[in-house]
Formats: C-alpha cells, structure tokens, sequence
C-alpha cells in the first residue's frame, strides 16, 4: 500500500516505542512487516518512575509482537540529548485496555 | 450484507484520508493523547502524526523527543477532528448506505 503510514521512512534509525503494557523502548529500527512486528537494535528500556529519575536498561536486539506496539516514534537526535532524562520523573505509562 | 466490516472500515478508512494535513488529537486506550498533523492512514487506520504534542507534557514527559510518530490503529480510542473537517450530510449518507448492506 503506497502512501499509507508505513515504517520505511524509519528503518535504520533511532525510535521510540511504546508497547501495550506501558513499556517504552528505544532503539535502531532494522526491520518490520505489515502486523507491525518489529526488530529493534541496541534496544534499551527506559524506566520512568516518581521516586528518582529515568533508568536506563539495556536490552540489545528485540523483536516485539505488533500486537503489543502503541506507539512508534521517531527520536529527534538532538532534541533527545538536550533533555537530562536523569532528572525526569513521571509515573510510567497506564497499560492499554481494550 | 455484501460489505459487512470489511466495508465500514474501508469507509472510515476514505473518510480519514480526506482529513490527512489537519490537526487531530488521537485519544489512546492507555489515556495519553497526543496532537499533531495527520500526515497519513491505512486499511488498519494506523495513523501518522507530524509535528506532535502530548496533551499533558507534565504528566507524560514519555515522548518529549518524539516530533513524528505511527500510532497502531488497534490502540486508538478517539480522533478528535477539526469541526471544519466534519462533513455530517455526507457521513449520515455514506454510513446510512453502509447499514443498508450497499
């Protein structure tokens, strides 16, 4: 299908996603298919939590199950390095009910 | 019943594609609601936004780096729509003849 929202334009760079139960994980997007599966690269997960600031956990390459994607978005490089994750607090997302 | 599901989607699916570079705010199913220009659809109604915003920064600082994303179609619970972009006459026409089977 041309010109629908396909994730050519963002296979081999630095995404963001956002799965169903409220996970959000970033990495180098290397593959994906129509149902929205994807493989992801030098993946890691970053935990935000209220009690101290973003954690990050690495997790290498991970395909995960389109099933469970929210979100995919792509990360501004330079947006994303001016910003002190450290110090950022926030609840972690709500999981998605259907 | 020739169209059935298949039908109804393919209408939504029309009716989305004639709203591509307005703003929206897509309401998800986990409550984060995020604003940007509709940049494209697909049969899933799988949604591409430019230039977004979420709703609550402050409470959901999640994708502050984010300025383009694809939203899965099956996590969207609301497309809020330009009044301007809500043509009711011919969506009361187009759903009446999809409920009549064609």
């Amino acid at each position: 299908m041309s010109g629908g929202p396909g994730l050519e334009s963002l296979v081999d760079q630095t995404i963001s996603v956002i799965t169903n139960d409220g996970r959000n994980i970033v990495g180098v997007l290397k593959g994906f298919d129509q149902a929205t599966n994807i493989i992801l690269d030098e993946s890691h997960e970053r935990v935000f939590s209220t009690k101290e600031g973003v954690q990050q956990l690495v997790l290498g390459l991970y395909i995960i199950r389109g099933d469970n994607i929210s979100i995919v978005g792509e990360l501004d490089a330079d947006l994303d390095s001016s910003l002190d994750w450290s110090k950022m607090r926030a609840y972690p997302l709500k999981p998605v009910i259907h | 019943m020739s169209t059935g599901i298949f039908g109804c989607v393919q209408l939504f699916f029309s009716y989305f594609k004639e709203l591509v570079g307005r703003e929206v705010t897509v309401e998800l199913k986990n409550d984060l609601a995020i604003r940007g220009t509709l940049h494209s659809v697909d049969q899933y109604l799988n949604i591409k936004l430019e230039n977004t915003r979420v709703v609550d920064q402050d409470k959901y600082p999640h994708m502050l780096s984010v300025r383009n994303c694809f939203i899965r179609g099956s996590v969207v619970r609301y497309v809020q729509l330009p009044p301007e972009g809500v043509d009711v006459e011919l969506l009361h026409d187009a759903t009446r003849r999809e409920a009549r089977g064609g």
